[in-house]
């Protein structure tokens, strides 16, 4: 290190900020790809629904596409909030 | 048998046609008959890399078109006569260049050279996807950046279901990863993402690492390929890769800082 080195100020390590934040971006893009390309549409319009009846979180809502041998699994999360709020309380 | 080779990578400005530049004269001086072809429709670059920009008269899409033969199309490089360049038209006719064209072009080709190295343009539109769908084998060139890194994993993923091969069953074509613009003091320092950060997100076989240098802009300002520069380490880190792309196998150079003097010790830079 050199001695003006001591007055640098630095980001240390932005490197692997890079690298973790590649693989995150990675990986999510390629389950994008790999999902058929109705899954965003059908995403939204199973939240649409969802909200008719239960007062959810856009981000409340987990759809999952995968493959198993010899057939695909659509698996549906969804987190309800404590109180449930009905469409009937106006929301 | 010849071969198709497409250099390729998503993102633009990362060395594209520098590293087509330098493995195609690469590749001719080690006595192979190569022909490397700018797809880069509208934006021809690839013979001001190559300094033959005053001698295109005839252009790839005038040869798809008919309106020249492959002879007459063809610059025969001044330097090395096994090299040969197809420069790309500056029409702005973004269908200009068709799966046929290019594939009868390709196959023409094929009779004469030993290598047909394609240049491809950036993004994933028509000019890349037919720059990549004949090929047997691609060099993506990645810059150890965000952007490009990202960018290099879709065009990995289009690799590997957009080509003729696989469509017919043939498997994969082999993936290298030509990493360029490597700056092993700021690596050192945690700035850059190292060769194994890179290799470990993309998951491909390294084929060489390209050191930043200065001689690679002063080869480009002069219309010669950097690969002539062997008393550059980006010259002679490109003949690493080329050598490595014919089999040879050498250890990677370039990756650690130099050493340095006194004065630079002491403040640093």
């Amino acid at each position: 290190m050199g001695l003006l080195d001591l007055f640098r100020k630095k980001q240390k390590n932005s490197a692997n900020t890079a690298k973790n934040r590649l693989q995150i971006i990675i990986a999510q893009d390629k389950a994008d790809a790999s999902g058929p390309d109705y899954l965003p549409l059908l995403k939204r319009e199973l939240l649409e629904v969802i909200r008719k009846y239960v007062s959810v979180n856009p981000d409340a809502v987990e759809v999952n596409l995968s493959h198993e041998s010899d057939h695909d699994v659509l698996e549906l999360n969804i987190v309800l909030p404590d109180r449930p709020a009905t469409a009937a309380d106006g929301v | 048998m010849s071969e198709v080779i497409v250099v390729t990578s998503g993102k633009g400005g990362v060395g594209k046609t520098t590293s087509s530049a330098s493995i195609a004269m690469g590749l001719a001086r080690r006595g192979h008959k190569v022909v490397v072809i700018d797809f880069d429709v509208g934006l021809r670059n690839l013979d001001l890399i190559m300094g033959c920009e005053r001698r295109v008269v005839y252009d790839f899409v005038n040869v798809i078109n008919g309106e020249a033969s492959l002879r007459q199309a063809l610059i025969k490089d001044k330097r090395q006569e096994n090299l040969s360049i197809l420069a790309a038209s500056q029409t702005r006719d973004k269908d200009a260049l068709t799966q046929e064209g290019v594939e009868r072009v390709l196959n023409e080709l094929r009779a004469d050279f030993d290598y047909i190295v394609c240049d491809s343009p950036a993004g994933i539109e028509k000019g890349a996807h037919l720059a990549m769908y004949f090929a047997d084998r691609a060099v993506v060139v990645v810059n150890p950046e965000v952007s490009s890194v990202r960018d290099s994993d879709r065009v990995l993923g289009l690799l590997a279901s957009k080509t003729r091969r696989v469509e017919q069953g043939e498997g994969k074509i082999q993936e290298h990863l030509l990493l360029t613009r490597y700056n092993p003091k700021r690596v050192a320092d945690g700035d850059m993402m190292s060769l194994k950060d890179v290799e470990e997100i993309l998951g491909i076989q390294v084929l060489g690492v390209i050191p930043e240098s200065e001689e690679v802009l002063q080869s480009s300002n002069s219309g010669n390929p950097v690969i002539l520069d062997l008393d550059s380490p980006a010259g002679q880190a490109y003949d690493d890769a080329v050598a490595r792309l014919l089999g040879e196998s050498r250890p990677l150079r370039f990756l650690e800082v130099g050493k340095k003097g006194l004065f630079q010790r002491l403040f640093g830079g």
